[in-house]
């Protein structure tokens, strides 16, 4: 299998650990990705004023980009890529009006968009495509005896037309950390909100949802909480260091991307899994239970 | 808190527009609450997700225009998926940040921005922030 991949800004720095432990996983996976070129910023923020076109050029240049490897599928990692490409993508299927006016815009661009490309999240790729029940027969080292709580946010799961799995109480991540042998916990914060961007001016508000989202997650006995969205990885592991202050009984708790623990349970080498990203340290609990 | 009702507010375009903007039909909501019950962020808003929608249909542009809330709301779209009217209470809020960003008033300065806010927050943190706080 091959598929076009589109890895967004973040995934090239602040994540790098998302980005080197998918790579390798999809490898073990026998899954060849293809790094789309002169990919460029999907604005991160699909643009909600009905009137904002301009915004939406971003997203579908990328999807030009699809077409031009002569793939009709993109599969991507960061939440907010995949929440912005694929509702700029049905946003425009919707509206030809609005598709003619960006591509009249894009006058220069070879290829002329038609809405044809799939905007794939990697979650649905694995789930789909290449079906859990294939990724436990490729399973080196399972993460037994792991308490693994999985956070959502909002952009893999709202709005509901977009989202890959039930907006309410998705379960996909809880059902691939159990194939990987791990203990998925529940906890009623999974879907709720990190205060995404306000990280930059308000980060004090970002310390009472890391707070509470973490707390909820310990109080179900987690050791440790998987994302999916560098934002969130940001927000729930970084900004423990706010947390703290502002409340002094928190007990810190590692944060890892669910790729980094599939990587590690499909026998990936440490040196992609890049535990050196984190504020805080994962390597501890993962000794703990002999994945290290 | 006083409030006064007026025919010259509920017609003022500021309310056309907020329904313009955000494709939605401002009197399609009946107050139940469920918005800002599931909201995550009310505890740092000073009108409630229910009440901006209340307020537009009034045309209370004002307070709207002056609130925090507008800026405590990150787009999670909770408010969205539970209403029971189908109205996008998230696109209402942009709307309404929308008509004060084209005016220019900027929520947030790029060059006032110190290095420990721009720090090691991830790119997507920035570039997010700056398309919902400048024009």
């Amino acid at each position: 299998m091959k598929i076009s991949y589109y890895p967004g800004c973040t995934l090239k720095n602040n994540a790098k650990n998302f980005e080197d432990s998918t790579l390798c996983s999809l490898k073990r996976l026998e899954v060849e990705t293809e790094e789309l070129d002169r990919w460029n910023c999907c604005g991160t923020v699909f643009s909600l004023a009905t009137d904002d076109l301009i915004h939406h050029v971003a997203p579908i240049r990328n999807l030009i980009r699809v077409k031009e490897t002569n793939n009709n599928d993109v599969m991507t990692l960061c939440a907010m890529c995949f929440n912005t490409l694929k509702r700029a993508n049905e946003r425009v299927k919707s509206d030809p009006e609005s598709l003619d006016k960006i591509n009249e815009f894009m006058y220069r661009e070879d290829v002329k968009y038609e809405g044809d490309v799939k905007v794939l999240h990697l979650l649905e790729l694995l789930r789909d495509e290449i079906k859990f029940e294939n990724i436990a027969k490729k399973i080196v080292k399972p993460l037994k005896n792991l308490k693994i709580a999985n956070y959502y946010g909002c952009l893999l799961v709202r709005p509901k037309e977009i989202g890959l799995d039930d907006v309410e109480n998705p379960t996909v991540l809880e059902n691939l950390m159990t194939v990987l042998g791990a203990d998925a916990v529940d906890f009623p914060y999974k879907t709720e909100c990190c205060a995404s961007y306000q990280t930059v001016d308000k980060p004090e508000n970002v310390a009472d949802r890391t707070y509470h989202i973490l707390t909820s997650a310990q109080s179900q006995g987690a050791e440790l909480v998987s994302v999916s969205c560098p934002l969130c990885a940001f927000n729930l592991d970084h900004r423990q260091k706010e947390t703290v202050k502002k409340y002094p009984e928190f007990k810190n708790i590692p944060i890892l991307y669910f790729t980094q623990l599939m990587a590690l349970a499909l026998g990936c080498p440490e040196k992609d899994l890049r535990l050196d990203l984190h504020y805080i340290n994962p390597k501890p609990v993962l000794r703990e239970k002999g994945l290290l | 808190m006083r409030i006064n009702l007026s025919k010259r507010k509920i017609k003022d375009p500021f309310v056309a527009k907020v329904e313009e903007l955000s494709g939605q039909n401002l009197l399609a909501c009946y107050q139940c609450g469920k918005c800002s019950a599931g909201c995550p962020a009310v505890s740092n808003m000073d009108i409630l997700p229910n009440q901006i929608i209340r307020y537009a249909q009034l045309g209370f542009k004002d307070e709207l225009l002056q609130s925090k809330s507008i800026w405590i709301c990150a787009s999670c779209f909770t408010c969205n998926a539970r209403c029971p009217k189908g109205i996008n209470i998230a696109e209402v809020i942009e709307a309404i940040r929308e008509i004060l960003l084209r005016k220019r008033e900027d929520h947030i300065k790029v060059n006032k921005l110190s290095d420990a806010e721009k720090g090691d927050v991830p790119p997507i943190a920035i570039i997010s922030s700056l398309r919902k706080f400048t024009s």
